[in-house]
C-alpha cells in the first residue's frame, strides 16, 4: 500500500470560491492510502511547495495528489519539488479542480462533490503508481526555418549568430515573403526594400545559414531534437553555380504572357524568371508548365543566349534528407479571394483593387513604375476610396471572424502617401473602427486626417457600382451623419482580409502541430509561451500563428529563434518514460499496433518466450522509446491487452474509473 | 425527361406568354412539364416569421406532390420559385417547422424536403445544358445586346436560393449568350426593383426602376429580360420606357422558332 | 399598450436574428435602396429592439418601406440581418387587430389592367395579417 498525501489548493478563490476545500481535505484524507491531506491558499508557491515536501519527509510519503489547476500549468512544478524531497517525480498526479470544476461550476455543493471524485480518482492512480526513470535522448544541433519571408529570415539569422547551422525552405524561387512586395512601411514610411534586402544578403552570406529556395518540406519524422526531414528541391532548369544573373535568358524568353504572380498577376512575365530584380538567389527559374521547350520540344531560346551555359532541362526534382533538432514554421500569409464579395465590383472592374495590389502600382518596381493609375485605362485617379474590413471581422461564411490587424495602418499610409505625392487626388476611407494600437500608430493615422486631409467617413460600403463613363460609384453609409451617400470614385482599394498560408494545413499536418478553425498554428500557451507549438520542437514565427505587423513579427521571429536556441544548446533532453510497451506472452504478433503507431515506433521481432513451461519463437511488438510519444493509440488498438502504456497502465485508468464510479 | 411544374397564379392569368413560350420551348427542347394538380398560390411573399407555419402549406402540398411522383419541381415565377425554394429548405434543415407542417398536413410519408427544386433556367444549364441549347437555336439573336434583369428573389438569400453568385450572377448572360446575342452586364442586374411596394409607394418602385433601365441602357442594352412578371410590370410602368422588357422564355421561344406556335 | 420588453422578445424570437452581433458597420444602410424614405434607418433597427424601443419602432415608416429584397441580409458581415428585424416589427403589428396597412376597399382604385396578380398576392401578405 502507498503511503499518499493530498494537498488541495485554494488557487486564491479561483477554486475556493466555488469548492469547499475543507470539505475535500476532511473526506480525502479517509481514503484507502492516503496518510496525509491538507490544503492551501497558494499552493504553487515557495511556501506551497515546502509543505509537500515536508510531508514527504515527516510522513514518509510514497506518493502526492495535488488538487489544484490543469497538470498543463504546474505538473512539472509539483513533480520537480516532490523530486528534491527525494520522492520519483512519477509518484505525483494532478487532479484538476480548477479548469475542470470551479471554473465551470456555480454551486458550491456541486463542485465540492466533484472535486471530492476527481481527488479519489488521481488517488486510485497514484496508488498503482510506480517509479519512472526518463531516458535520453541526443539533440541534432541544426534548425529548419519552413518560410522565407522576413519572418523566416530574421529567426534564421538569430540562431545563426547564436552558433548553429540553419536551413531555410523557401517554396518561391526567392527568398524575401511578402515584405518584399510592399513599397513603404508603416508608421515610419521607409522603403521595405531598403531594410528587408539587407536582410536577405546577409542571410545568403551568413556561414551558418544554408537557404533552399523553390523547394518544400516533404516528409517529417521524428521528434524534439532529432526531426527527420525530406526536402524536395524542385528541379530550377538553371544550373544555380554556373548561372550569373545576367538576365539575357528572360528578355530573350519568347513566352512572355505569363501572369507576374510577384505583381499579383497585375502584368505579365516570362517563362524563365526570377520574381524580383533583387531576388535572393538572383538564379532564374523556368516555370515549365509555361515554357515552350517544355510544352512542346521547341525553343531552347534560353540554353542559346545563356553565356555561362547555365541552362539545364534535364534537371531533376532533387530530394535532401536533412536532421534537424527544432523547427520554426514561418509560413506568412496570403489575401483572401474575393470571389465571394463581388458587390464591391472586383471581378468585374479593373479599377477595383486590393491594398496589396495598391502596393505593386506604388512600388517603383511594380507594374506601372510607381506611377499610381488606373488598370483600366491608364489615367490618374483624382478620387480613390478605401473600403475597411473588406471580409475581416466577419461572423457569416463569406469571410474571416477575425480582425486582420495590419489593415487600418497601411490604409493610413496608402492614403498619405497618395495624398503627398499626388496633392490633386481626392481620398476617402470608408471605416468601421480606426484600430492603432502599436507605438507612434494612432499618431500616424491622426496625421494622415489632419495634416493630409484624407476623408474618412464612419460606415461601410453596400455596393461599388461602375458607371458607363468608366468611373465607379460608391455607394455607402455616413453613420455619423446617418445618411446614405454616393461617392464617385476613379479606383477602389479593398484592404482584403489575410488568411494564413494554404499550404500551411499541409505543413501542420506533417508535424503534427495543432492549428485552429482559421488555420492560424496554435501556441503552447496563448500568453505564456506563444512562440511554441504544443508539439515539442516546433516553434513558430510571423502570421502563421496570427496577423501581425512587421515589427510584430520580427520580434516573434527573434522570440522563436530564442526558443529554437534554447532547446539546440542542450547535448540531451530528458524522454518522458510514459512509453509504451509490450508484455510478450499476450502480444500475438498482429500489427494492429505498428498500423496506428503515428509515430513508426513499434516494430516485431522474432523472440524466444517461455509461455507456461513452453518455449517457441514468436513474433512479438517491440517499441523503440525514443520515438514513442506515449500517445496510448495502440494501447486501445491492441485486440489481446498487450500493450500498455507505462504511467498510464490500463489497470490504473480502470481504477480510476471505478473511484469515480463508486 | 418529365417534370412536375408549379406555374403559380400569374403564369396562369397576366402573365400567360411566360408559361406558354416556356411550355412551348420545353418540346423544342425535349423535356416536359407535367403541371401538379390542384396547386394553390404560393403567397406570393416568402413568410419571413419563423413562427408561420399556415403560410407555407401551400408550398408543401406542391412539394410533396413533386415528391411522391418521383420528379424534380419546376418553377418559372421568380417570387413561386423563392417561396418554394426556401420552405423546401425549411422542411429540410428546420425542424421546428417540418415537424409542425408535417403534424398539420398529415400526409402518408411526412415530407422532410425530398424534392428537388428547379428554375426553368436551371433546367436549361443544369439539365438541357446551354451549349445543347445553342445547337437548337434556329433564330440567334444575333447582334442584340441584351441586359439581363435578375432582380432579388431568385438571388438571395444566396445561400439558400443557391441558384447563382448573388453579386455576379451569370447564369441568364449564358443563357443571353446560348441565344446569340449579346449580354450586358450593368450593377443594377441584382438591385430591386420595388417589388410590392408599387402598389402603395408607386414613387419609390419608379426611383429604382429608373435607375435600372438607366444603367442598363448606359452600359449599351437594346433590351431587358426578365423571369418575374412584377419586374416586368415595374420595369414597364415605373421606369422610363426606354428599353423594351421581355419574359426570358418569349426569347427563348422565338430562337428556338416556335413562337409562332404559340400565338396561334 | 404594448410591453416594450416582450414585444422586444417577441421580434427576436420571430425574426430569428440575435440583434447583439451587430458591429455597427453600417453595410445595411449602405446597401438599404429605400434608405431614404425611412425614417429609422436599417442600422437603427438593432439598436431599438436592442434598447426595447420598441413603440417608436412599430410607429415607424421604415416598416411599410421595406422592400424585403434581402439585400442587407445577404451583405450583413455579422449574420444580424436588418430585413428580418424589420420584418418582426411590421408582423407584430400586421398580427393586431387593426394593424393591416392596406384595405380590400383599396384596392379598386390602386388596380390597373395589367397589374400582376403576384402584386396583390405579395402586398397583401405584406400588409396584412
Amino acid at each position: 500500500m502507498q503511503r499518499i498525501g493530498v494537498f488541495v489548493c485554494h488557487c486564491g478563490s479561483n477554486i475556493a470560491a466555488t469548492v469547499d476545500v475543507k470539505k475535500v481535505v476532511e473526506i480525502i484524507a479517509k481514503e484507502p492510502g492516503v496518510v496525509h491531506a491538507e490544503d492551501y491558499q497558494y499552493m504553487c508557491s515557495e511556501a506551497g511547495q515546502s509543505r509537500i515536501q515536508e510531508a514527504i519527509r515527516e510522513k514518509n510519503l510514497t506518493g502526492v495528489v495535488v488538487c489544484s489547476c490543469s497538470p498543463r500549468m504546474h505538473e512539472a512544478t509539483f513533480r520537480k519539488a516532490a523530486e528534491k524531497a527525494g520522492l520519483n517525480p512519477y509518484m505525483v498526479e494532478i487532479a484538476n479542480i480548477r479548469e475542470h470544476c470551479s471554473w465551470i461550476h456555480k454551486d458550491m455543493q456541486e463542485a465540492t462533490e466533484k472535486a471530492v471524485i476527481l481527488a479519489r480518482a488521481a488517488v486510485a492512480k497514484v496508488n498503482l503508481n510506480a517509479p519512472l526513470q526518463p531516458g535520453e535522448s541526443r539533440v541534432t544541433k541544426r534548425a529548419l526555418i519552413i518560410g522565407g519571408g522576413i519572418a523566416g529570415i530574421q529567426t534564421a539569422l538569430d540562431i545563426a549568430d547564436a552558433g548553429y547551422e540553419v536551413d531555410i525552405v523557401e517554396k518561391t524561387p526567392s527568398i524575401g515573403g511578402r515584405m518584399s512586395q510592399l513599397d513603404k512601411t508603416f508608421p515610419t514610411l521607409d522603403c521595405s526594400a531598403c531594410i528587408l534586402t539587407p536582410k536577405m544578403v546577409e542571410a545568403a552570406a551568413h556561414e551558418k545559414i544554408n537557404i533552399y529556395t523553390y523547394s518544400e518540406v516533404e516528409k517529417v519524422s521524428g521528434f524534439v531534437g532529432d526531426f527527420n526531414v525530406d526536402i524536395r528541391k524542385k528541379a530550377r532548369s538553371v544550373n544555380m553555380d554556373k548561372c550569373t544573373g545576367c538576365g539575357v535568358c528572360q528578355e530573350k524568353c519568347p513566352s512572355k504572357k505569363i501572369p507576374n504572380e510577384f505583381n499579383r498577376g497585375l502584368n505579365n512575365r516570362s517563362a524563365i524568371y526570377t520574381p524580383f530584380a533583387q531576388a535572393i538567389p538572383n538564379v532564374p527559374v523556368i516555370d515549365r508548365e509555361h515554357c515552350l521547350k517544355f510544352k512542346t520540344g521547341k525553343c531552347g531560346v534560353c540554353s542559346k543566349v545563356c553565356q555561362a551555359g547555365a541552362i539545364d532541362y534535364d534537371q531533376q526534382d532533387e530530394i535532401v534528407t536533412q536532421k534537424y533538432g527544432a523547427i520554426v514554421v514561418a509560413t506568412g500569409f496570403d489575401t483572401i479571394k474575393l470571389d465571394k464579395y463581388d458587390e464591391y465590383a472586383y471581378s468585374q472592374n479593373k479599377d477595383v483593387i486590393t491594398s496589396l495590389e495598391l502596393e505593386r502600382i506604388m512600388n517603383a518596381a511594380g507594374p506601372t513604375k510607381g506611377h499610381l493609375e488606373r488598370l483600366s485605362d491608364g489615367k490618374a485617379p483624382k478620387e480613390i476610396v478605401f473600403i475597411q474590413c473588406v471580409g475581416s471581422r466577419c461572423s457569416d461564411d463569406r469571410g474571416k471572424p477575425y480582425c486582420s490587424k495590419i489593415c487600418c495602418m497601411y490604409t493610413a499610409k496608402h492614403a498619405m502617401l497618395i495624398r503627398d505625392k499626388y496633392p490633386d487626388t481626392n481620398v476617402t476611407v470608408f471605416y468601421i473602427d480606426v484600430r492603432t494600437p502599436g507605438k507612434n500608430f494612432d499618431e500616424f493615422y491622426r496625421r494622415a486626417v489632419e495634416q493630409y486631409n484624407v476623408n474618412y467617413i464612419k460606415g461601410q460600403v453596400g455596393k461599388v457600382i461602375p458607371q458607363p463613363d468608366g468611373t465607379l460609384l460608391v455607394q455607402g453609409s455616413d453613420l455619423l451623419d446617418n445618411k446614405q451617400i454616393f461617392k464617385k470614385a476613379d479606383m477602389v482599394v479593398l484592404a482584403t482580409a489575410i488568411e494564413p498560408n494554404p499550404d500551411v494545413r499541409k505543413i501542420a499536418t506533417m508535424l503534427t502541430a495543432s492549428i485552429d478553425t482559421n488555420n492560424f498554428l496554435t501556441e503552447a500557451h496563448a500568453k505564456l509561451r506563444p512562440v511554441e507549438s504544443p508539439t515539442a520542437g516546433i516553434f513558430l514565427s510571423g502570421v502563421c500563428q496570427g496577423p501581425k505587423d512587421i515589427p510584430e513579427t520580427v520580434a516573434q521571429a527573434g522570440a522563436a529563434a530564442v526558443k529554437a536556441i534554447g532547446l539546440l544548446a542542450k547535448d540531451k533532453l530528458t524522454t518522458n518514460p510514459c512509453t509504451a510497451k509490450s508484455d510478450e506472452l499476450l502480444c500475438n504478433g498482429c500489427s494492429t499496433c505498428a498500423n496506428v503507431c503515428p509515430y513508426g515506433a513499434i516494430s516485431y521481432e522474432e523472440k524466444q518466450v517461455n509461455d507456461h513451461g513452453i518455449r517457441e519463437t514468436r513474433r512479438v511488438a517491440v517499441v523503440n522509446t525514443a520515438l514513442c510519444q506515449g500517445c496510448g493509440a495502440c494501447t486501445v488498438a491492441c485486440p489481446s491487452g498487450a500493450m500498455d502504456l507505462q504511467g498510464f497502465s490500463n489497470r490504473q485508468i480502470i481504477a480510476e474509473v471505478d473511484a469515480i464510479c463508486r | 425527361m418529365k417534370y412536375s411544374y408549379y406555374p403559380g397564379c400569374t403564369l396562369r392569368t397576366k402573365a400567360r406568354d411566360l408559361d406558354e413560350y416556356a411550355r412551348a420551348s420545353a418540346t423544342a427542347l425535349g423535356f416536359e412539364l407535367e403541371e401538379i394538380e390542384n396547386w394553390q398560390c404560393c403567397g406570393g411573399v416568402y413568410p419571413l416569421g419563423t413562427d408561420e407555419i399556415a403560410t407555407k402549406l401551400s408550398s408543401v402540398r406542391a412539394l410533396n406532390q413533386a415528391k411522391e411522383k418521383g420528379q424534380d419541381l419546376v418553377t418559372i415565377c421568380s417570387a413561386c420559385h423563392h417561396v418554394i425554394k426556401r420552405v423546401n429548405d425549411d422542411m429540410k434543415n428546420v425542424e421546428d417547422i417540418r415537424t409542425r407542417a408535417n403534424n398539420y398536413m398529415q400526409l402518408e410519408a411526412p415530407y422532410e424536403g425530398e424534392t428537388t427544386v428547379l428554375h426553368y433556367l436551371e433546367v436549361l444549364r443544369d439539365r438541357v445544358g446551354f451549349d445543347k441549347l445553342k445547337e437548337k437555336v434556329v433564330n440567334p439573336f444575333t447582334g442584340k445586346k441584351i441586359g439581363a434583369y435578375y432582380g432579388c428573389l431568385l438571388l438571395r438569400p444566396g445561400k439558400i436560393m443557391a441558384f447563382d453568385d448573388p453579386e455576379n450572377p451569370r447564369i441568364m448572360e449564358d443563357f443571353i449568350r446560348a441565344l446569340g446575342a449579346e449580354p450586358v452586364i450593368y450593377p443594377y442586374r441584382n438591385e430591386c426593383c420595388g417589388g410590392y411596394i408599387s402598389l402603395k409607394e408607386k414613387e419609390m418602385s419608379q426611383n429604382m426602376c429608373e435607375k435600372i433601365e438607366e444603367s442598363a441602357a448606359g452600359f449599351g442594352a437594346d433590351m431587358l429580360i426578365t423571369a418575374c412578371p412584377l419586374c416586368k410590370y415595374n420595369l414597364n410602368k415605373n421606369a422610363g420606357n426606354r428599353l423594351p422588357v421581355y419574359y426570358f422564355t418569349e426569347l427563348l421561344a422565338e430562337a428556338l422558332g416556335v413562337k409562332e406556335e404559340v400565338a396561334k | 399598450m404594448r410591453d416594450n420588453h416582450s414585444a422586444a422578445e417577441k421580434i427576436k424570437e420571430i425574426s430569428g436574428t440575435n440583434p447583439l452581433k451587430c458591429m455597427k458597420c453600417g453595410k445595411c444602410s449602405a446597401t438599404c435602396p429605400s434608405f431614404d424614405e425611412m425614417d429609422i434607418k436599417p442600422h437603427q433597427f438593432v439598436s431599438y429592439v436592442i434598447n426595447e424601443n420598441i413603440e417608436a419602432l412599430v410607429n415607424s415608416a421604415s416598416l411599410w418601406k421595406c422592400l424585403s429584397c434581402f439585400a442587407c441580409v445577404e451583405r450583413c458581415p455579422r449574420d444580424v440581418k436588418p430585413g428580418k428585424i424589420i420584418d418582426g416589427a411590421r408582423q407584430l403589428v400586421v398580427r393586431e387587430k387593426g394593424g393591416d396597412y392596406l384595405s380590400p376597399n383599396e384596392i379598386p382604385e390602386l388596380l390597373d389592367p395589367e397589374l400582376p396578380q403576384q402584386l396583390l398576392v405579395s402586398a397583401f401578405r405584406r400588409y396584412r395579417r
